[in-house]
């Protein structure tokens, strides 16, 4: 059980730990070098043996520690998750040990949070772009980044030299393009927010 | 004197063994009853064009059953969902290794504009890298609206002219 009990002794025995306040699971907070040990210590000693999903968090531009990771875990023995978040402490040039050695499923995991985020996985036995091409100079995911996208050139040059064809920013018109998320299906739809401003027509401030 | 018909229809009697056509009447009804499709599924419209293979509708019944996925051997590509900037280079690369002659197929909104995937990573219509004949609506589309795209394209492939095939050389071209 992960419980009140389990939580006060694990922070107990790991000083490092500090706890975080979560709506759901038991959630603490390890500092980057404490990570790997910290998790290989979950895996080994206290039975967390699946890895559910490993991501980032920006945080924005104007914070103080600007990345984040957050690494979800699940345990066959206890029945239950729990989750554990660490702070990139450098903001230009975020970093985080990788627990690909602890974990196989968090490689891939690495890699995208490295394609969206540009977080370097260090020890990582393979970190590079999951998602995006190998020479994309974005990282997409991150807040000052536009969703319709940068001009860049396309990824084959020869295609790019015969179609012509970049990378260009997609028309926003109308958009975003998102759910209500509520209310009943066939209004929940995805669908432009605000459809006053076409390509033509400017959007009214 | 027979009726109206017996004298348009092709009579034996009168013709014996030889029939008389132009060249670009012949090719283009070869070429449009043995179009092959290049099935170039990227998405959920790769499962509308999978049942428009099956039993149901059937698109053998216009000679489009073979699909190939050897692009040599494909005459139309039919692009069939999302095309990343990552994919795109792909799709360009298995065009450019179809044999002349040649067409594409947009089917879907994605396919055809981008659809609903206005972000970075989504190339806004596959136009922007080949030359595409015949465009499909529908997210995705029902397997009929791919039939009759694809008897569109084959009344496309009726007036092409073919002989000297100018036209369809130019429009490569200029791509």
């Amino acid at each position: 059980m992960i419980d009140e009990e389990f939580s006060t002794e694990l922070l107990g025995n790991h000083p490092y730990l500090s706890h975080r306040d979560s709506i759901d699971w038991l959630t603490v907070e390890s500092p980057p070098e404490k990570l790997f040990q910290f998790l290989q210590s979950l895996r080994d000693l206290h039975g967390f043996d699946i890895l559910i999903d490993l991501t980032a968090i920006d945080h924005g531009e104007e914070h103080e520690n600007r990345f984040s990771t957050v690494v979800h875990l699940y345990s066959l023995v206890h029945r239950g998750y729990m989750r554990v978040h660490s702070v990139c402490s450098d903001n230009d040039n975020p970093a985080m040990p990788s627990a690909a050695e602890i974990y196989p499923a968090a490689n891939w995991h690495e890699r995208e949070a490295y394609d969206m985020f540009g977080i370097k996985f260090t020890d990582h036995p393979n970190l590079k772009r999951i998602l995006m091409w190998d020479d994309y100079p974005y990282f997409p995911l991150r807040k000052e980044f536009p969703l319709a996208g940068i001009d860049t050139p396309l990824p084959a040059a020869d295609v790019a030299e015969v179609t012509d064809a970049t990378v260009e920013p997609a028309p926003m018109m109308g958009g975003p393009f998102v759910s209500s998320g509520s209310g009943p299906m066939s209004d929940s739809e995805p669908r432009a927010k605000d459809e006053s401003w076409t390509e033509e027509m400017e959007k009214g401030t | 004197m027979g009726n109206i018909s017996d004298q348009l229809a092709y009579n034996g009697k009168v013709e014996g063994d030889v029939i008389v056509t132009r060249s670009d009447a012949v090719i283009n009804w070869i070429r449009k009853h043995s179009v092959w499709p290049m099935p170039m599924g990227l998405a959920c419209c790769a499962i509308e064009l999978m049942a428009s293979a099956a039993s149901r509708y059937d698109i053998s019944r216009f000679g489009m059953e073979v699909m190939r996925f050897s692009p040599r051997q494909s005459d139309c590509m039919i692009v069939a969902g999302t095309v990343t900037y990552k994919m795109a280079e792909v799709v360009r690369r298995i065009y450019d290794q179809m044999g002349d002659p040649k067409w594409v197929v947009a089917m879907g909104a994605c396919a055809s504009t981008g659809g609903m995937y206005r972000s970075y990573a989504v190339m806004q219509g596959v136009d922007n890298i080949v030359p595409v004949d015949v465009y499909v609506s529908g997210c995705p589309p029902r397997p009929e609206a791919l039939l009759d795209a694809m008897m569109k394209l084959q009344d496309k492939i009726g007036n092409e002219s073919s002989v000297r095939n100018l036209s369809k050389m130019q429009s490569i071209a200029s791509i």
